[in-house]
C-alpha cells in the first residue's frame, strides 16, 4: 500500500509548528483545554497517597511484557482462542486493515460503528475501509466531531481539543443530518449527537474497537470510556473486531487494578472513569456472536529492541504528557503531523516508522527536555532521555555538525579554551562599545544566530573572563 | 570548608558575575573555594543535542580535573543536573550546598530590591531543589519577594531548541516575558544564567521589566558591595 500512515510527519516540525503559532484561536482553545485537564489531574493525584509506588509497579509490569512478549502473546491467543475468539496477527498496518476489511465484507456490510481507537487511527483504517466502500463512524463525541469536520485529531484523549463550542455548533449545523440546535450548549449540543448517534447504533451489525488492556492470562479484553458509546458498540452488533496493539498486552488479571487506579486520574482527571468493559471471547446468546482480535506489531517488536527507546511502548494513551507540555500548548496536535502528538508523539511516531519517515527525524528536536511530562507520566517514561536517544541517532546539516565538533575540541583543553576567550572578548570590544546605550547586548546578528535575536537580544562575551578574574584576585 | 568551584563555560565567558558571586558567598561564609583552572565545559549541550560522543569526553574532561575533591559547587541549575546524572562527582548546586551541606539560609545579604523567582526546569525537575532558592532570598535583608505567576512553566531555552525551533521558543519565552512584566519586580533571578540568558535577552526588550540576575548576584550583595550592574 503506498498511502502514507498517519503517524508520518509531512512538513518538518519547526515549519509545521509556524501557522499554528499563528492562529490566536487555536492557542486559546488549547491553553484553556489543556490547564483545565491539567488541574483536575493534579488535584486527583495528590489524592493516592501511593502514586509513586503505583507508577513503579506499572512500568514494571509494562516492562516485564515488553520481555516477555512472545510468550505472552501465545498465552493470550490460547485463552482467547478457547473462549471462542479469532486471533489474526498483523506485521503491518496494511495487513490489519486487509484483515479488517475482509471480515467486514464477509458480514456483507458497508457500515461499521467505532470506538475510539488509538491502533485503528495509526493505520488508518477509515480511509482503508472507504476504499472499499465501507463507512466507519465514530461514536466517541469528539471523534465523531472531526470526523464530522473531515480533520483529523489533535489530541489523543481529546480528538477535538482545537475546537471551541461555537465552533463546533457550526460543525454540526453543517455536517450533521438532522442538526437542528442554535445554541452551542453543551448539553445541546451532546443531546443533538446522542438523537444522530442512537440511531447509528441500532442499525449496526459490525462493530470496530481498539483496547486499553489485554490480558494474557485470561484473554479478555478491557476498554475504559466516558460516554458509554463504547458499551453500545461492543453489546448491540453482533460481529465484533478489536485491533490491539501487542504492547496492550498484560501478563494477569490482578494487573489490571494498578492500571485502572493510574488510567483516569491521568487521562481525564477522575478518580475512576464512567465504563469499563471487559469481555472475553463470546457468550452465546449474549452480546456479539463473532468476535475477531487483531494483533498489530507495525514496528512495536523493533521497538522493543531497543534498550533505550522501549520503554514508549509503556505507554497507556492517556495524554497527561500532552496537557502539560509548553510546547504542545502552543503548536496542538497537527504539527506534530501524527495521531500519535505532544512528548509521547515525540518519541513514538520516529521509532513507529523509522527516523527516515517522512520529516520523523524532526520530532524528537520538538522538546526543550523540561521534563513535565517525565513527571506526569503513569508508566514513568523518562521521555527526555528518550528523546535526547533518538536525536543520537540524527542526521544534523553539516554546519551545525562542524559548529558543535570545532566547539567540542576547543573545549577539551584549558589552553584551547582560554585563547578562544581572549578571542572573543577582543572581538567583542568593538561591539561593546557599539551597543553601550543598549546596554551592551546585541540587537540584530546576521545567520544562524539571528534565529537568536529575532526573539530576544544576545549577550556579549564579558569584560573579562572568570579565569581571568580568578587570576587576577586569586592568583599565584 | 574546601568547596572546588565548577564555574561552566558559559558563566566563564559571557557572566562571570555569578562565577564571582558565588565565590564571595562562600568565602564570606569562612570557606575555602578553590578553581581548578583546566575545567571548561560538562558537555550538556552537546549530549542534549545529540552528540553523545564529544559529550562523553568532555564529561570524563570534568571527573579527570575535580576527582578528588569532596564538594564542587556549581552556580547552574542545568550542569549540575548534567553532571549529576552522567558523572559520580559530589557536585551541588549553589543552593543545594548552602542549605543542606553547609546549612547557611541567611548569607548576611542584603539587597534592597522587588525580586521575583523563576524555577529552572532542570533544577525543578531533575535536582528537586524545591523551596532552597526561595529560602536563602527570603533570609535577605531589605529584599521584597513578589510570587511569578506559573512559575514552573518552562522559559523556551532548551538549549539548541531556540534555534531550531526558534518560533515556538520566541512564544514561550513571550508568555515568560509576560508573566515576569506583571510582577512589577525590579529583577528576576534564577539558578541558571543559561535561561537568564534567554529570558533576560527578551526581557531587555520590553519596557519597564524586570532585569535578569543570577540569585548568587543577590545573596553575594551586601549594603557596602556597591550597585549590581
Ligand atoms: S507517555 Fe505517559 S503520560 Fe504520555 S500518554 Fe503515554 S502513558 Fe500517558
Amino acid at each position: 500500500m503506498s498511502r502514507q500512515l498517519p503517524i508520518v510527519a509531512r512538513t518538518p516540525f519547526p515549519r509545521a509548528a509556524g501557522p499554528q503559532l499563528a492562529d490566536a484561536q487555536l492557542r486559546g482553545n488549547l491553553r484553556r483545554a489543556t490547564r483545565t485537564i491539567r488541574d483536575k489531574r493534579a488535584a486527583v493525584v495528590a489524592e493516592v497517597p501511593d502514586w509513586e509506588l503505583l507508577r513503579d509497579r506499572a512500568a514494571a509490569v509494562k516492562d516485564d511484557v515488553l520481555d516477555r512478549l512472545p510468550q505472552l502473546l501465545a498465552q493470550f491467543e490460547a485463552a482467547a482462542t478457547a473462549a471462542g475468539a479469532v486471533v489474526h496477527h498483523a506485521a503491518d498496518a496494511a495487513r490489519a486493515n486487509a484483515v479488517v476489511a475482509d471480515l467486514v465484507r464477509a458480514q456483507g456490510v458497508d457500515q461499521v460503528v467505532k470506538v475510539k481507537s488509538m491502533a485503528t487511527q495509526e493505520i488508518g483504517l477509515n480511509e482503508a475501509l472507504a476504499a472499499v466502500g465501507v463507512t466507519a463512524i465514530e461514536t466517541d463525541l469528539a471523534e465523531l466531531i472531526v470526523q464530522l469536520a473531515e480533520d483529523t485529531p489533535s489530541h489523543i484523549l481529546v480528538p477535538a481539543i482545537h475546537y471551541n463550542r461555537s465552533q463546533i455548533r457550526e460543525i454540526f449545523a453543517r455536517r450533521m443530518p438532522g442538526f437542528a440546535a442554535d445554541s452551542d450548549e453543551p448539553a445541546v449540543l451532546a443531546a443533538a449527537a446522542r438523537v444522530y448517534l442512537r440511531r447509528t447504533f441500532l442499525a449496526a451489525r459490525v462493530a470496530v474497537c481498539g483496547a486499553n488492556f489485554a490480558v494474557a492470562e485470561t484473554g479478555s479484553l478491557v476498554i475504559v470510556e466516558s460516554e458509554g458509546n463504547g458499551r453500545m458498540c461492543l453489546t448491540l452488533p453482533d460481529t465484533l473486531i478489536a485491533v490491539v496493539g501487542v504492547e496492550k498486552l498484560l501478563p494477569r488479571f490482578a494487573d489490571l487494578g494498578d492500571f485502572l487506579r493510574l488510567l483516569p486520574r491521568s487521562s481525564t482527571g477522575e478518580r475512576m472513569n464512567p465504563y469499563t468493559s471487559i469481555f472475553t471471547g463470546v457468550t452465546p446468546g449474549d452480546g456479539p456472536q463473532r468476535l475477531h482480535i487483531v494483533l498489530l506489531d507495525n514496528g512495536r517488536t523493533t521497538v522493543a529492541a531497543d534498550p533505550v527507546g522501549r520503554a514508549a511502548l509503556r505507554c497507556i494513551r492517556c495524554s497527561a504528557c500532552l496537557n502539560v507540555c509548553p510546547v504542545y500548548e502552543r503548536v496542538g496536535g497537527h504539527a506534530y503531523g501524527s495521531v500519535y502528538p505532544g512528548p509521547i508523539g515525540a518519541i513514538l511516531s520516529p521509532q513507529l516508522t523509522g527516523q527516515d519517515a517522512g520529516a520523523n527525524r524532526t520530532l524528537p528536536y520538538a522538546s526543550t527536555l523540561c521534563g513535565a511530562c517525565y513527571d506526569v507520566c503513569p508508566v514513568k517514561i523518562n521521555i527526555p532521555e528518550i528523546l535526547v536517544h533518538l536525536r543520537q541517532a540524527g542526521k544534523p546539516p553539516a554546519a551545525e555538525r562542524a559548529a558543535m565538533g570545532l566547539l567540542a575540541w576547543t573545549m577539551r583543553d584549558r589552553r584551547r579554551w582560554r585563547a578562544a576567550l581572549r578571542a572573543a572578548r577582543a572581538g567583542g570590544r568593538p561591539l561593546r562599545a557599539l551597543t553601550r546605550r543598549g546596554g551592551g547586548r546585541l540587537r540584530r546578528a546576521p545567520w544562524p544566530l539571528s534565529a537568536w535575536t529575532a526573539h530576544r537580544d544576545a549577550p556579549l562575551p564579558a569584560a573579562e573572563s572568570f579565569r581571568d578574574w580568578w587570576s587576577r584576585t586569586h592568583g599565584r | 570548608m574546601r568547596i572546588a568551584l565548577f564555574v561552566t563555560c558559559l558563566n566563564d565567558a559571557l557572566f562571570p558575575q555569578a562565577g564571582i558571586a558565588t565565590v564571595t558567598v562562600l568565602e564570606r561564609l569562612g570557606h575555602t573555594v578553590e578553581f581548578p583552572a583546566a575545567q571548561t565545559c560538562c558537555g550538556q549541550m552537546h549530549a542534549n543535542t545529540g552528540y553523545a560522543a564529544p559529550a562523553r569526553e568532555l564529561e570524563r574532561g570534568v571527573e579527570a580535573v575535580f576527582a578528588g575533591h569532596d564538594a564542587i559547587v556549581s552556580p547552574s541549575g542545568s550542569c549540575v543536573a548534567h553532571l549529576r546524572t552522567h558523572t559520580g562527582l559530589p557536585v551541588y548546586e549553589l543552593s543545594e550546598l548552602l542549605v543542606d551541606v553547609l546549612g547557611s539560609i541567611d548569607v548576611g545579604a542584603s539587597f534592597p530590591h522587588r525580586v521575583t523567582y523563576h524555577p529552572t526546569c532542570h533544577g525543578l525537575r531533575v535536582l528537586r531543589l524545591r523551596d532552597r532558592p526561595l529560602r536563602l532570598l527570603a533570609a535577605v535583608r531589605r529584599l521584597e519577594l513578589v510570587d511569578l505567576p506559573e512559575s514552573e512553566q518552562c522559559c523556551g531555552f532548551g538549549g539548541t531548541f531556540a534555534l531550531k525551533n526558534a518560533k515556538v521558543s520566541g512564544a514561550m519565552l513571550a508568555d515568560k516575558c509576560a508573566n515576569a512584566v506583571a510582577t512589577g519586580a525590579d529583577y528576576l533571578a534564577a539558578a541558571d544564567s543559561s535561561c537568564l540568558m534567554h529570558i533576560g535577552g527578551g526581557l531587555a526588550r520590553r519596557p519597564g521589566a524586570p532585569r535578569p540576575i543570577h540569585y548568587a548576584e543577590i545573596l553575594a550583595a551586601t549594603p557596602g558591595s556597591g550597585p549590581v550592574p
